[in-house]
């Protein structure tokens, strides 16, 4: 094995060992090495085309599910294989194999290379292992915990979800744990790999009482393993706020239709800026002018004093990334600074074509799917004002405290979030809470109507999926505390 | 870095031609490869001791070729194979999958399977399908039509799709057009000695424009899917499509709050269907998760409307002679002048609820309504006032509770007749309240999905503007 390659004075032990772990998971079972994936990279590097690029990944992925109080399904699922890609301008050749085998990757190299068929080709650069810093530890998160411990672990959940409350009717409790291993090796001399944990636990109940059913759920993970998780005494902390947000739906009343103020809490309500801003700020749709937010660079995008990032460095956390799917290093991009639109998010491709630099935000579901600029943490900074003061300063309006989820329309701007827990606020008071609502506004004016910002800053439990495209991904939001002086909530009540 | 060796290898020009060709996916020889493998998989698991086991697996294969402003875009040979093993040990249930089909990994599988399962809870339900259940006639219903679409030709056609749209005057930029072809073959075998397959094929083309005026940009798309190339609309036409239904949401309005009759257009129409199908689905009801629990035999739509599944239906875009589980397909009658007739069931299900499977492990297929139908013109006259709906946003829909609130797009609608486009509003109400209110149904019925609808016009919801 040539390792001349990840020897570069600049690779530090952690990113050579991160390349060794993933040779021996991805290459050694099929008979390849890091010195063969040179001639692979020529079979993707056909005339015309500019960048070649393959991806290796193997995922062991294991689910325990209860219900009526007894682990009623478990599974265990692998899978894996090589994604190539071959790029030539703004065309992109790709076909992917499950087999990771000298011959899976002539075959694929030539279909994805055969998207261009003359032309100068790129020149193969030799491989430089890209340097970055671990975010996570490069762990199987499912060792560490006996099958016994984790059965005990949900069957704990249950247990006080039921003791909570008599309301309560049924709980479910899920537990999973993803080991991811990836690397990626591009003609551009790209040389990376990634072991990446990832675990989620999640209680859901139901509480019945007078003839109304309600759901409640919470849950959490990162990129941690299954005993940190059990340490971080999720069962408890699950169950109870599962039990607290159904028993708090039993009570709820007709939510308000039409144009009120709305406060947000801190934490997961940023799936607020996660549609309202993210989408809309990634690369490809402003390279193709789709993005109400298209060439807008520099000018004012929402009121002074928000400023919004996406950060994939945050230690351990369910969006964070130590590099991404492309072997760039993931980073703290800087979105909106004070209301002016400063940055987008960046792959590869895009980057490129729009003559700016990656981001760490070239992310794919799997080796079977191109990779595409997404977000991974996406938050707006603190600001200065208590939360107590920020609903103390509304007359009317509405306190939304948890949401199932958003969805945007990144051309017209258009966006919506769907509160799952919300309360009245009456002369500057908490009060009613209301059945669950949809918000709607548009990104541009909606960050411009952000009048108080709250010095409470907080990031979600690690539960966010964002889907594009056809693709998922695993992502992070948050924010402190904040006021929208108008946005249109989709009650029932006049 | 070693460029000679790069060199050395003179491609050929047409690369992806050879070589998606000379891989042609050979549908029957797949089908034989994968029954062997679950034949393998069920006998390797009574031989690691388990009681029963059931195994699905499938492989496809698919081209998809985009192309944005007259230029290719992306081309993507797709190949996918997944098998997924459930073993019981008496009540007790493990599952594994792999995307790897090889003999060896078939095993591991299996052998997971039966390890995770000693450490699963007793369930009385579990189990496989009731053997007499199970299909036993298997008529060809012409589900598999390969098209032999070679990378140029699905280059021509996307081309000519997004063409055609990008002249329509007022469309100023696009998302691009898209044409695929994906053929794919299923198995289910379990240990009672059922082994099936079935082979399909779908394909189809899609296009997204963009137009602009002085105030914003607006996006919309149209596609066209079916089993058979023949069967697909006029490419230009369909990017014709995408460029007005673009243009005519430009210069959308906001809408005062108030309550109003909303008409779903038949796209939309579909989801309701859907939200109805979520709610008498086994597991939501065993769950006491559904806002439809123990609503059976109860009055939810007007006398005159009627839902049924066809799951035999030739050609039919979700048509089965069996469910996941080898239970026998049947035309199940949900709704039934009015009533909720059936629920929706899997054997386990089923057994949850003390009742007995209705052939639905997997969902329902092929749905059809049974109402009177009435021309879009004619449901804009009896709406008088209200809105057309064109597009939903968002999870909004709560089918515990039947709450629902989404984020909304459509026409405006007075003295009969569209007046202008609206966005950026919500529409609210409650499920059943919605069934309920169901006044008329068009005759304008999409076929391309699972539920064949027209629009569906309700009687009054609240608008938030």
């Amino acid at each position: 094995m040539n390792i001349s390659a990840i020897d570069a004075p600049l690779a530090p032990d952690d990113v050579r060992s991160l390349i060794t772990q993933a040779s021996d998971a991805l290459l050694a079972p099929g008979g390849l090495d890091l010195e063969s994936l040179d001639q692979a990279l020529g079979h993707a590097l056909g005339p015309g085309i500019d960048f070649a690029e393959l991806f290796f990944q193997r995922s062991w992925r294991e689910t325990w599910a209860l219900e009526d109080g007894e682990v009623k399904d478990a599974g265990f699922h692998i899978d894996g294989g090589v994604g190539v890609r071959s790029l030539c301008g703004e065309k992109t050749g790709f076909a992917y194999s499950n087999q990771i085998t000298a011959q899976a990757l002539a075959k694929t190299g030539h279909t994805a290379s055969s998207i261009a068929r003359d032309g100068g080709r790129a020149v193969q650069v030799e491989a430089r292992a890209s340097v970055f810093e671990p975010r996570y530890a490069a762990i199987d998160p499912f060792a560490g915990l006996e099958a016994a411990e984790k059965v005990a672990l949900l069957k704990e959940a249950d247990r006080i979800a039921r003791a909570c409350d008599p309301a309560v009717s049924q709980v479910s409790v899920s537990l999973g744990a993803v080991y991811d291993i990836v690397m990626v090796r591009a003609s551009d001399g790209t040389l990376a790999a990634d072991v990446r944990p990832l675990v989620r636990f999640n209680v859901s109940v139901i509480a019945a009482r007078g003839g109304r059913r309600e759901r409640g759920s919470a849950g959490g993970g990162g990129r941690f393993s299954i005993s940190e998780l059990r340490d971080r005494n999720v069962a408890e902390r699950y169950a109870r706020e599962a039990v607290r947000q159904a028993l708090v739906n039993l009570e709820a009343v007709d939510a308000p239709a039409g144009e009120l103020p709305v406060v947000l809490a801190g934490g997961w309500p940023g799936v607020l800026l996660h549609e309202a801003v993210g989408h809309g700020l990634e690369g490809d749709f402003n390279r193709k002018g789709s993005s109400a937010f298209s060439g807008r660079i520099g000018e004012r995008v929402a009121a002074p004093g928000v400023t919004v990032v996406d950060d994939g460095t945050l230690a351990g956390l369910r969006g964070s990334l130590s590099v991404d799917d492309e072997g760039t290093p993931s980073a703290c991009t800087p979105l909106i600074e004070d209301g002016r639109l400063t940055g987008y998010m960046q792959d590869k491709l895009n980057a490129r074509l729009m003559g700016m630099s990656p981001t760490g935000n070239g992310r794919r579901e799997s080796y079977a799917h191109l990779p595409m600029p997404r977000m991974t943490n996406t938050y707006m900074l603190a600001g200065q004002h208590r939360p107590e003061e920020i609903i103390e300063s509304v007359e009317r309006g509405l306190y939304a405290v948890s949401f199932s989820g958003g969805q945007v329309d990144i051309t017209s701007g258009k966006f919506v979030f769907a509160a799952s827990e919300a309360y009245l606020i009456e002369n500057g008071r908490i009060t009613a809470p209301v059945k669950g609502a949809t918000l709607i506004g548009s990104g541009p004016e909606a960050m411009g109507r952000i009048s108080m910002i709250g010095d409470d800053m907080m990031l979600d439990e690690g539960i966010g999926v964002c889907g594009k495209e056809g693709q998922s991904v695993p992502v992070g939001v948050g924010q402190p505390t904040l006021k929208l002086d108008a946005i249109t909530v989709g009650g029932t009540q006049v | 870095m070693d460029q000679d060796r790069v060199c050395e290898r003179v491609p050929d020009e047409s690369a992806f031609q050879e070589n998606f060709m000379s891989e042609a996916f050979d549908a029957k020889q797949q089908q034989r490869t994968l029954e062997a493998r679950v034949a393998l998989a069920v006998e390797h698991a009574k031989a690691k001791g388990a009681s029963a086991c059931e195994v699905g697996a499938s492989a496809s294969q698919g081209l998809e070729v985009s192309v944005r402003l007259g230029e290719i875009d992306t081309m993507e040979l797709s190949r996918d194979q997944g098998i997924g093993v459930t073993v019981y040990f008496g009540t007790r249930k493990g599952s594994a999958s792999t995307s790897d089909d090889s003999e060896p990994s078939v095993r591991e599988a299996v052998e997971r399977a039966c390890a995770i399962a000693q450490f699963t809870g007793e369930d009385p339900a579990a189990g496989l399908a009731d053997p007499d259940r199970l299909a036993t006639e298997f008529p060809d219903l012409d589900l598999y039509h390969p098209w032999a679409l070679s990378p140029d030709e699905a280059i021509a056609l996307a081309s000519r799709c997004e063409r055609a749209g990008l002249e329509v005057a007022g469309i100023d930029n696009s998302e691009g057009a898209s044409v695929s072809s994906h053929e794919g073959v299923s198995v289910y075998g379990n240990s009672l000695g059922f082994l099936q397959g079935q082979r399909g094929t779908r394909h189809g083309f899609s296009c997204v424009l963009i137009a602009r005026d002085q105030v914003g940009m607006q996006r919309d798309y149209d596609y066209s899917s079916a089993r058979e190339a023949g069967q697909l609309r006029d490419p230009e036409e369909v990017g014709r499509s995408a460029a007005q239904r673009a243009l005519r949401r430009l210069g959308g309005r906001k809408l005062a709050t108030g309550r109003y009759p909303v008409l779903f257009v038949p796209e939309l129409a579909s989801g309701l269907v859907g939200h109805l199908l979520q709610g008498i689905a086994g597991g939501a009801l065993y769950r006491q998760s559904s806002f439809l629990c123990d609503a059976l035999g109860e009055t939810l739509f007007p006398e005159w409307f009627s839902l049924f599944e066809r799951p035999r239906e030739m050609r039919g875009s979700a048509s089965a002679n069996f469910d996941s589980e080898g239970v026998a397909t049947r035309d199940n009658r949900f709704i039934d002048s009015g009533r909720l007739a059936s629920y929706l069931l899997s054997s386990y299900s089923a057994r949850r609820l003390g009742m007995s499977s209705t052939g639905n492990a997997g969902g329902a297929r092929n749905l059809r309504i049974s109402a009177p139908l009435e021309s879009f013109e004619a449901l804009l006259a009896k709406m008088s006032r209200g809105v057309v709906v064109t597009e939903l946003m968002g999870q909004g829909v709560n089918t515990v509770t039947g709450d629902y609130s989404r984020g909304a797009a459509g026409f405006w609608v007075e003295n009969g007749a569209i007046q202008y486009p609206v966005e950026g509003f919500t529409i609210a109400g409650d499920l059943r309240r919605m069934f309920a209110s169901l006044v008329g149904i068009g005759d304008d019925v999409d076929r391309r999905g699972n539920v064949h609808s027209g629009s569906w016009l309700l009687e009054e919801m609240m608008v938030a503007g």
